[in-house]
């Protein structure tokens, strides 16, 4: 059993470039990310983007993933930018303090490559990359729809789309983080469940790397997560923070992928855990559950972390990092 | 309408607003005018702050102070020449709603700003040891305001729930336990500026209209903010930007003299939620909204109040903007209240005159 420590991404920006970028584009809607910006913003996300690298880096991570610092819209980034989606009202990005532009989708979505320039640039940084983006379902709960007309075709829209976005990421990716909090904050009817499956399937079979699919802020439904085994995903991903006993509940009753994640680290806390803490996590995750081996255990935080100020985030790193570090000590002896 | 000049309404609620009407009110009727709380802050100010907080030898302590004091009389008096029956300073002293109080709470510390969208950031505090009480947070304040201001003055405070929520909580791990003590704390603030004569408390709960569900939590909160009180203190929940149904009929239960809602921005949509008879509340309307920086002109404003009288009856009807008013330009925010102001005295005229008939409204319903 393989212990990877990682994250889902989309981290706080580093103290100096969130200073630059206001100095340069100002706070308002039309100082945000549109896909096409001026070489002065493009240089200070480079930065971002060299600094993030080197925290992860730094704090012992076995993924290293691009940062998301030009993700101004979060988990609805890549329709943020892209050519025909034009930016919508400021919006609540789920039951948080944070809003986003919500994206309408006004034209048909072809793959434009704009995940896959970040992950270029992140790939001359490190030698263990790991991509992030959004799960089609959360990704089409995020959107406003003016082009496919119904629930199906935007999913299957979408699905493509992201497909097409992952089909183009440099080899050096190793694994990929399909972000699907939507599928418990506001899951599918019933009768979608398979689309639902079929769209996260479209996603993995873009890329020849392991593909997790994590959920967080609870547990999945045990119909839609039945679904998702179904799926030929490597991992599924269980927000141990906010609902262990529910997660461990599903794996008991229905097993799991071959592979997990486990958010084991809260990412919407700033208090740090001990790295005895997310040990403790970890074994007890794996003493609760009728599992004798899993091929990987990616140790993560539940969340995104650019809820957390700077310095909370790069401490929870480095938590997260050690308690890993405990784990395999435990697990060889 | 019968009135008892002692500070009890038509309805005989002793947290009524009669009390509020202004001497030389020039109509029967009176639909009480107030605002939420925030106002723009005059450029000068930021500019002095800046300077400040760069460098305290360039401006002083006591200029700062100073020039904090004109800004509160000047933001109190342009809230008296807008028209209004209830007026505060704006929240001159205040520069974020939750940051303002967790530096003033003991037990909080800042880690540093958190995103809240795009390049808009925020200095979320942290919880890091049990929540106290060391010295008062608006006293200064409400003396002040009240001291410069004709009119009657509204203490708007950010609600434990939304001081609980919008914090990292390090210490407490449960959902209300923090927001319970912090409502303990506002109880022992809001004594405070009810001994220092403060009559009309806004406790305001933004965090609310994210999570609904919560809702008895905040009811068990201002259980708490008002135990030991008098009656005759006027206390108003502000809940904005959220699907007030979620939160309709159990905010009837709330020991509130007045809910405060922002329903301009939604073209009243929503308002059929208040039709029910249970709810006994006063209604804070709001008839401006405070996102966009188009003034309403006084007859769209004399339109809106009047969609507020298809719910409760006039004495029931207080009319204020939709949300606090800081991020308009100041012109737009004076003109929008100078407007709402003129709109509720053009419709208790209509009122006085028979020309809008109350009960007809009502019968019609939203």
């Amino acid at each position: 059993m393989e212990h990877v420590a990682t994250t889902a991404g989309l981290f706080p920006l580093p103290d100096a470039q969130r200073e630059r970028l206001v100095n340069l584009t100002g706070r308002g809607t039309g100082g945000l990310i549109d896909g096409d910006e001026s070489a002065d913003v493009a240089a200070a996300y480079d930065a971002a983007r060299e600094r993030l690298v080197a925290t992860q880096r730094e704090a012992g991570l076995d993924r290293v993933v691009e940062g998301h610092a030009r993700w101004d819209d979060m988990l609805a980034h890549p329709l943020c930018v892209h050519e025909n989606v034009r930016a919508g009202d400021v919006v609540r990005y789920y039951d948080n303090n944070n809003f986003y532009r919500e994206p309408v989708i006004t034209g048909p979505l072809t793959e434009d490559g704009d995940l896959a320039a970040d992950l270029s640039a992140a790939a001359r940084l490190t030698d263990r990359l790991q991509a992030v983006v959004p799960g089609p379902y959360s990704l089409t709960d995020l959107a406003r729809d003016e082009q496919y007309g119904s629930f199906a075709a935007l999913l299957n829209g979408i699905a493509d789309f992201l497909a097409g976005e992952v089909a183009a990421f440099p080899d050096a990716v190793e694994t990929v983080f399909v972000l699907e909090p939507s599928l418990v904050t506001s899951p599918p009817a019933d009768d979608a469940h398979e689309r639902v499956r079929d769209a996260l399937d479209a996603v993995n079979d873009a890329i020849d790397a392991d593909v997790v699919v994590h959920t967080y802020w609870g547990a999945l439904g045990e119909k839609l997560h039945a679904h998702l085994l179904d799926t030929d995903v490597a991992a599924l991903g269980y927000d141990l923070v906010s609902a262990h006993e529910e997660c461990v509940y599903l794996v008991q009753e229905y097993g799991t992928a071959d592979s997990v994640a486990l958010g084991v680290v809260d990412g919407q806390n700033t208090r740090v855990e001990a790295p005895e803490t997310v040990a403790d996590r970890l074994s007890w995750f794996r003493e609760s559950v009728p599992v004798s081996d899993f091929e990987t255990v990616y140790a993560a935080p539940n969340t995104e972390l650019f809820y957390l100020p700077v310095r909370a985030f790069e401490d929870k790193l480095g938590a997260l990092a050690a308690g890993v570090e405990t784990v395999r000590a435990e697990v060889s002896e | 309408m019968s009135i008892d000049r002692d500070g009890r309404d038509g309805n005989g609620k002793p947290g009524g607003r009669e009390r509020f009407r202004p001497v030389d009110h020039p109509n029967d009727h009176f639909l009480l005018t107030t605002v939420v709380g925030s106002y723009p802050k005059p450029g000068w100010l930021t500019d002095v702050r800046e300077r400040h907080e760069a460098d305290g030898d360039a401006v002083t302590d006591d200029e700062w102070t100073e020039a904090v004091d004109d800004a509160s009389r000047l933001i109190t008096g342009e809230h008296e020449r807008a028209g209004l029956d209830v007026v505060c300073d704006g929240e001159m002293r205040r520069e974020e709603m939750v940051e303002f109080f967790a530096r003033r709470i003991g037990g909080y510390e800042f880690k540093g700003p958190v995103k809240v969208w795009g390049h808009n950031y925020f200095d979320k505090p942290s919880v890091v040891s049990e929540v106290s009480y060391d010295e008062p947070w608006l006293r200064e304040e409400y003396e002040f305001t009240a001291d410069v201001a004709e009119r009657p003055v509204k203490v708007p405070i950010t609600g434990p729930y939304t001081l609980a929520t919008w914090s990292f909580d390090e210490v407490y791990d449960d959902d209300g336990a923090l927001a319970y003590a912090l409502a303990d704390l506002i109880n022992e603030e809001v004594s405070g500026l009810v001994a220092a004569g403060a009559r009309y408390i806004q406790i305001d709960e933004p965090a609310l209209a994210t999570t609904p569900e919560d809702h008895a939590i905040v009811g068990e909160c201002l259980e708490r903010i008002v135990a030991g009180l008098p009656d005759d203190v006027r206390l108003c929940l502000h809940v904005c930007y959220g699907d007030y149904s979620q939160i309709c009929p159990e905010i009837d239960d709330y020991p509130i003299d007045e809910f405060d809602v922002e329903l301009a921005n939604g073209d009243y949509e929503q308002l059929d939620v208040f039709a029910d008879a249970d709810f006994e509340h006063d209604l804070g309307l709001g008839v401006v909204d405070a996102h966009t920086p188009t003034v309403e002109p006084v007859a769209e404003i004399e339109a809106n109040i009047r969609q507020g009288l298809t719910v409760v009856p006039p004495e029931q009807l207080t009319v204020s903007p939709d949300c606090g008013l800081k991020i308009l330009p100041r012109e737009v925010a004076y003109a929008k209240l100078e407007n709402m102001a003129r709109a509720a005295r053009n419709v208790e005229a209509d009122l006085d005159s028979g020309e809008i008939d109350p009960d007809a409204l009502r019968a019609e319903g939203p």
